[in-house]
């Protein structure tokens, strides 16, 4: 039993399957990313509880009952303003790795309101961009903290 | 939005009802004909006003998904939000990228190429519909306009969609009006947002890896350890346990075993499990220190091949004995991975009289034929549905079009009742081959008493990328693959006396064409070596190489002047603050001029950081400078990331990197503030996606040097450097 987005849904997988591949191949929610598989891309990152894990190394049984949200579902005050920030300044490129970063994101946010650059670029140094698109995150999270300061 | 196209059913609902306009085979301007033929549609206006452009290069976040419907709504005259996109079917006598002669997406072409053709065919369809509303208001056309999908004029104004089934059965003007730049709304405008914005930002975008089909199979390959190496026997028996295993057979070309299974994580664990024997008659099996051994063996022998004869290897060497001063180095840079974010994979899935490929499919035409050959079916029977590609950056264009062979193999062992989907994983991904290619050079300069070059003696050895391909032809002339020394030979400094010779490798390790080719090392040597001999010579780097820009040709005003723009921006003239230091490069690639001025800081420690970058680009009109901007940044941190610490490299053949943990990308705390200048400029728009990437890494590497090593043996951190 998991629940993801708000939905309680039934899984049965073979031991040690991770949670990305639960949401991906089991239930079809293939906005969580694959990237690498061993945590250091953050292509997977999904919130439980609000705060952003990497699904790749996240098993099933280690957050049952706990509140799975994927980008799917992600509906957070934050989450919208990252989301709304990300198009203001057009920081995707192919696209592949941004659901990972906007999860990541507006876990930051939710942690921290007024997070600084040194804070932005530690925290979202663990999420991977090859397309290179740091420049724009670093300053969309910023935006994104600024929209939530103005509360919309 | 990236729904999958037929071009047989996007003509068919666009018969009688919609205006069609693009071109024939022979490059003419034309409206659908009623039975299809052969015709290339560029723009769809329905009856109810819908514009769709047909995107006929891929999108792989370079944009073209924004920048080909800019040009239609530009001279159609509606608002580009009211645009729609669909990508193009693969058909090749349709969508010959035109610098290429097949459809594909590469070489930073597909603004170049589309530039006049997207203007045309909506300028035609602005033309027929202005015609259509002159003639049923009785007015004269030149007095109507098209603006934000409103006709207007004599006192009239009505949407597009009333006059669009008059307009269809109208002539194409031969010749469309264009637009007067100096009109232009849409094209050059800095406030156009990204159409994919949306999908990409909300999780809904479809990326290849993202398919789902009823009933697939996932299949993973196990590849030889050591490229060349081959499949002596496997024993899959171990496999059996792993639950969603199905099944495990050797490719037909015994590079590797195919094993099946229900899902990606099952697939991952039989694959685990499968025991291969390998035979490595034919492998590599070298180190790369060996290999690097050779290759720096070769640049200081005679060449295998002369590239630029210039005074002849014995007139450079006699020049250089006569030298007051002579400046030399040699450089080594490794293999490099393009390691798109997106792994590779691909699905084919079985249809009643074929099969239908889904791929984030960069060059639709070459997949097509290798499918056909690998299936056994005609071409009519392979639809290709091209979906988003997680990046690129050269890898899913290879000359055998590599993962869609091995997944057409894959389908072909099983009955093909059930789709197939492969899927690499990271791991496969850094060993998989398809590198840029490891080369060496080594340059010899003179100079005279007074400081000015007078010989320029320049060897470089590395594996071709094009010899033995399709492309051969095109690029190989005199034994000389071009791609191996581009930006050498014909450097746009005035260099007297420059003699330039090449060496080609043979290995198994395979190599192909990775974001800005040949660029990536030689310009690397090349503003390296310029910034070495201008300080042997006493001269300031800027000035030094605008000394060489001075014969008058447009490239050269062109490539001085983003060469002082960057240099300005970045306050060349003024002291950096203690501890900091500055680096230039400029090199063109692709059309397109770039300088770049990097600023970096040593601490107390010795650690580098990298503050701010200054980035100066020419190319051509820039028909959405956001995306140009974009793309130079992007570029900037692929060049300057792999330059930092990115290496393949092989121990008695096999690959050392496993993941990104030790080919450790570019991370956001790796680079500072970065500031793109766009020159403005009337010309053609020339390509944006590669040629950021060749001036970063020299003009980090320039930067380190003012106080600091001077580094020629590449990744910077596994030679010396310690970066923050
Ligand atoms: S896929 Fe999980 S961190 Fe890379
Ligand atoms: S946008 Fe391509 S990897 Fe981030």
């Amino acid at each position: 039993m998991l629940k993801v987005n708000g939905h309680v849904v039934e899984v049965d997988v073979p031991d040690g399957m991770p949670l990305l591949w639960v949401l991906r191949d089991e239930l079809k929610l293939t906005g969580t990313r694959y990237g690498c598989g061993v945590a250091s891309c953050g292509a997977c990152t999904v919130h439980v509880d609000g705060v952003p894990v990497r699904s790749c190394v996240t098993l099933p049984e280690d957050v049952e009952g706990a509140e799975i949200t994927t980008i799917e579902g992600l509906a957070t005050r934050e989450g919208r303003a990252v989301q709304q920030a990300w198009a203001e300044l057009n920081v995707v490129q192919c696209g592949y790795c941004q659901s990972g970063q906007i999860m990541s994101a507006a876990g930051l946010l939710a942690a921290n309101g007024e997070p600084d650059t040194d804070v932005i670029d530690d925290f979202m140094s663990g999420n991977v961009c090859r397309c290179a698109t740091y420049q724009r995150i670093r300053a969309a999270v910023t935006r994104a903290a600024e929209l939530l300061g103005d509360d919309i | 939005m990236t729904v999958p196209l037929s071009r047989r059913s996007f003509l068919h609902t666009a018969s009688a009802v919609a205006l069609v306009v693009g071109f024939s085979p022979r490059g003419a301007l034309a409206v659908a004909p009623a039975d299809g033929g052969y015709f290339n549609p560029f723009v769809k206006i329905d009856s109810d006003g819908r514009v769709t452009v047909i995107v006929k290069h891929f999108e792989i976040g370079q944009g073209t998904s924004t920048g080909l419907p800019t040009l239609i709504a530009e001279e159609l005259g509606v608002e580009l939000v009211d645009v729609a996109f669909e990508f193009a079917p693969s058909d090749v006598r349709r969508y010959a990228n035109l610098l290429f002669r097949s459809q594909g997406t590469g070489a930073s072409t597909s603004m170049a190429n589309s530039y006049l053709q997207y203007r045309q065919a909506g300028a035609a369809a602005r033309e027929m519909l202005l015609a259509a509303a002159a003639e049923e208001w009785d007015a004269d056309p030149s007095t109507l306009v098209l603006s934000k999908g409103m006709i207007a004029g004599a006192g009239r104004s009505a949407p597009i969609a009333r006059f669009v089934g008059t307009a269809a059965t109208r002539e194409v003007p031969d010749r469309p009006t264009l637009k007067d730049p100096a009109t232009f709304s849409l094209i050059g405008n800095p406030r156009t947002s990204r159409r994919d914005n949306g999908p990409k930002i909300d999780g809904s975008a479809r990326f290849a890896m993202d398919v789902q089909l009823e009933n697939q199979l996932v299949a993973v390959v196990r590849r030889s350890p050591r490229f060349g190496g081959t499949v002596a026997s496997m024993d899959a028996s171990a496999a059996g346990g792993v639950p969603g295993f199905v099944n495990a057979a050797i490719l037909p070309s015994h590079a590797g075993v195919v094993v099946y299974a229900r899902d990606t994580w099952a697939a991952f664990q039989a694959r685990e499990a499968v025991t291969v024997e390998w035979s490595f008659t034919n492998a590599e099996g070298r180190s790369s220190a060996e290999i690097r051994t050779t290759l720096l063996g070769a640049v200081n022998a005679p060449p295998e091949f002369v590239v630029r004869e210039g005074p002849g290897v014995d007139g450079a060497s006699a020049r250089l004995d006569r030298s007051a001063q002579t400046v030399e180095a040699e450089f080594f840079l490794p293999w490099l991975c393009h390691a798109p974010m997106e792994p590779l994979t691909c699905t084919i899935e079985p249809t009643s009289d074929g099969i239908t490929l889904h791929d984030g499919c960069q060059s639709p035409s070459g997949v097509h034929q290798a499918l056909a050959a690998v299936l056994g079916l005609p071409m009519k029977s392979i639809r290709i549905n091209t979906l988003y590609a997680g990046g690129s950056f050269g890898r899913r264009a290879t000359m055998t079009a590599d993962y869609i062979v091995e997944a057409g193999q894959a389908f072909a062992m099983t009955d093909r009742s059930r789709p197939v989907k492969l899927v690499w994983s990271r791991e496969d991904d850094l060993a998989g081959g398809a590198y840029r290619p490891a080369v060496a050079h080594r340059v010899r300069v003179g100079l005279d008493g007074n400081g000015d070059i007078i010989a320029w003696d320049h060897r470089v050895a590395g594996k071709s990328i094009f010899k033995g391909s399709s492309f051969e032809q095109w690029t190989v002339r005199n034994g000389v693959d071009h791609s191996s020394v581009e930006g050498v030979p014909d450097t746009l400094y005035g260099i007297p006396g420059m003699f330039v010779g090449l060496t080609d490798l043979e290995s198994p390790i395979t190599v192909s064409w990775w974001r800005s080719v040949g660029h990536s090392h030689t310009a690397f040597v090349m503003e390296s070596m310029m910034d070495m001999v201008a300080r042997a010579a006493g001269r300031d780097p800027v000035s030094w190489r605008l000394d060489h820009l001075r014969e008058g040709s447009a490239d050269q005003r062109r490539l001085a002047g983003v060469l002082r723009l960057a240099a300005r921006e970045s306050g060349w003239d003024r002291p950096t603050e203690p501890g900091r230091a500055r680096g230039v490069a400029v090199h063109k690639s692709f059309g397109t001029y770039v300088a770049q001025v990097v600023e970096v800081s040593r601490d107390a420690a010795g650690v580098t950081a990298i503050e701010r970058i200054t980035c100066a680009v020419d190319c051509g009109v820039a028909v959405n400078p956001d995306i140009v901007r974009a793309q130079m940044e992007g570029g900037i941190g692929y060049g300057i990331g792999h330059v930092m610490r990115n290496e393949i490299t092989f121990d008695k053949g096999e690959v050392v990197e496993w993941n990104f943990p030790d080919y450790e990308p570019l991370r956001m705390s790796d680079i500072g503030r970065i500031d793109v200048h766009i020159m403005p400029s009337t010309a053609p728009p020339t390509g944006v996606g590669e040629p950021g990437v060749p001036p970063a890494g020299p003009a980090l590497a320039n930067a380190i040097a003012v106080d600091g090593p001077r580094v020629t043996t590449l990744p910077m951190a596994q030679n010396g450097i310690r970066f923050a």
